[in-house]
């Protein structure tokens, strides 16, 4: 069924018995023409755009629990795409504009927010690096705005504008960021890839590939053999294992990223701060809570959750910026699992085996790229060729030294 | 996450800074035939496996001693702490 504010007020009316499972629970069939591993947003975007914009047929998602139960369940909603390099630019921009049509294009209420991002400023140096990186970010289309220090202070006047060391000087706005219904995404996606057609198949583990001759024939899972003519990896976080059952090691290490959420409050925060000068980002979810985040744990981990100092770090960045928050209550911690590549960039790329696919590395820039990752690695998969916006995502740039290494810092995943 | 230090006993990890995968010690021969694939593989490519992970620690705000430290990544349970001078000794890294 399509939803409308028709449908809403029909199922108001009539006791809201006419509503139906948003998707279908299939079996698994023995062969598909493609099988996307992962059932996250990225996994379900990439099925989705499949099936619409590049009319690929016998699609299945396979998803080890269930859909969204990963990280497009433990993100902070950010969208935005306020990058600096050539490679990275017109990839977010595009998935800006997606996000701007994409509750219309897949009948699902998304909750996007186009509510703006705003940079904090605390030094000349960040200035001038701010206002390259803006300067970049409008060559590519983008939208880009400094504010000063009094417009700043219009703005967000609760924020510590007396802190010697780190004083606010200005920021970079970007008017088109905002947030995002997080679940929401990958339940649009899994229900519009549903209607079309998509198999998405909960429950069901994938244990190895099956590789005849250099070429991938189908996935071993928990619920059997299931043979694909290409399959697509977008597992992110978990790249690494699943990987290694093709025999591969990537350029990539997990790492746990915490995030948090207070208690509700009423509207205070009007869009998504980030602190310039330490590592803290916070916005207000419309249940009320602030949703704020920091820096990863900095140490390998699969464990879904991090330690104390992390935690007592990022309550100091918070505090310095936004000092009103120290009465404010913590809700809730959490903690999700980053694939962090060599250079805090993403891979959307072939494999060196024939039909294997691989769409990870996405850092903890993951969630606001979800459609373009899904509509890029729908067009790789769908046509042989990267998207446009994709070209630089390669697994080849390490050896060629073409890295995109947005803070230049080298081959050392928890600095990115 | 405590580190008990060989030297120190136990020490908070947030004195530690960490370098990553154990690996790194073996840093490949420049001048070898093969040293672009071999630095590829040192710099770029990683195991990074779910459970043992032996990796490198750098305890900055202490004695400023290399650690080797066997942690699992699933639970981040520290299995074994060893000077990573005599991890690298026993692979034959030091003459």
């Amino acid at each position: 069924m399509r939803y409308s504010g028709f449908s809403v007020i029909k199922e108001a009316l009539t006791g809201h018995k006419g509503w139906r499972p948003a998707w279908r629970e299939p079996d698994p069939q023995p062969h598909y023409d493609i099988v996307i591993i992962g059932g996250g947003g990225h996994g379900l975007a990439t099925a989705y755009y499949l099936a619409k914009e590049f009319r690929q047929h016998r699609i299945a998602v396979l998803e080890k629990g269930w859909i969204g139960g990963g990280n497009v369940g433990r993100n902070t909603t950010i969208i935005r795409s306020n990058y600096m390099l050539d490679g990275n630019e017109p990839f977010y921009e595009f998935s800006l504009k997606l996000w701007e049509g994409l509750e219309q294009d897949f009948n699902y209420n998304a909750m996007v927010s186009q509510r703006g991002i705003l940079n904090l400023i605390h030094s000349d140096a960040q200035r001038d690096a701010f206002i390259r990186r803006g300067n970049a970010m409008i060559l590519n289309g983008a939208d880009a705005e400094l504010l000063s220090r009094d417009q700043v202070r219009r703005e967000y006047p609760f924020l510590n504008f007396n802190d010697a060391r780190f004083p606010i000087q200005g920021g970079l706005a970007q008017r088109r960021g905002g947030t995002v219904r997080h679940d929401a995404v990958a339940w649009g996606y899994a229900r519009g890839a549903d209607q079309l057609g998509v198999d998405i198949i909960q429950n069901c583990e994938v244990t190895g590939f099956r590789i005849e001759n250099g070429k991938c024939m189908g996935v071993e899972t928990s619920r059997g053999f299931i043979g694909a003519g290409k399959v697509g990896v977008a597992v992110a976080g978990s790249s690494s294992r699943v990987m290694a059952m093709a025999g591969m090691r990537l350029p990539i290490e997990s790492h746990v990223l915490q995030a948090f959420v207070t208690e509700g409050l009423k509207p205070v925060l009007p869009g998504v701060i980030t602190f310039g000068a330490g590592h803290f980002y916070c916005s207000q979810s419309d249940k009320g809570g602030l949703v704020f985040g920091g820096d990863i744990d900095g140490y390998n981990s699969y464990a879904q959750r991090g330690n104390l100092p992390v935690i007592e770090d990022v309550a100091e960045g918070g505090m310095a910026l936004f000092p009103g928050l120290g009465r404010v209550r913590l809700l809730r911690v959490w903690g999700g699992i980053m694939d962090m590549s060599m250079d805090g960039s993403p891979i959307i790329d072939r494999t060196h085996i024939d039909g294997l696919y691989f769409n990870g590395g996405w850092c903890y820039g993951g969630f606001k790229a979800t459609p373009a990752s899904g509509w890029c690695f729908a067009h790789l998969l769908a046509t042989d060729q990267p998207h446009p916006t994709a070209t630089a995502y390669r697994f080849d740039r390490f050896e060629r030294g073409y890295m995109i290494d947005e803070k230049g810092m080298g081959a050392q995943p928890n600095l990115h | 996450m405590i580190i008990n230090h060989p030297l120190l006993g136990p020490c908070d990890a947030q004195e530690f800074v960490y370098k990553g995968d154990l690996r790194l010690i073996d840093r490949p021969d420049g001048m070898a035939e093969s040293a672009e694939a071999a630095f590829l593989d040192y710099l770029y490519l990683r195991e990074n496996p779910a459970g043992a992970h032996r990796e490198l620690w750098f305890h900055e705000q202490g004695d400023r001693s290399w650690l080797v430290v066997t942690r699992n990544t699933v639970t981040h349970e520290i299995l074994k702490v060893e000077l990573a001078r005599d991890v690298a000794r026993s692979m034959g890294r030091s003459r």
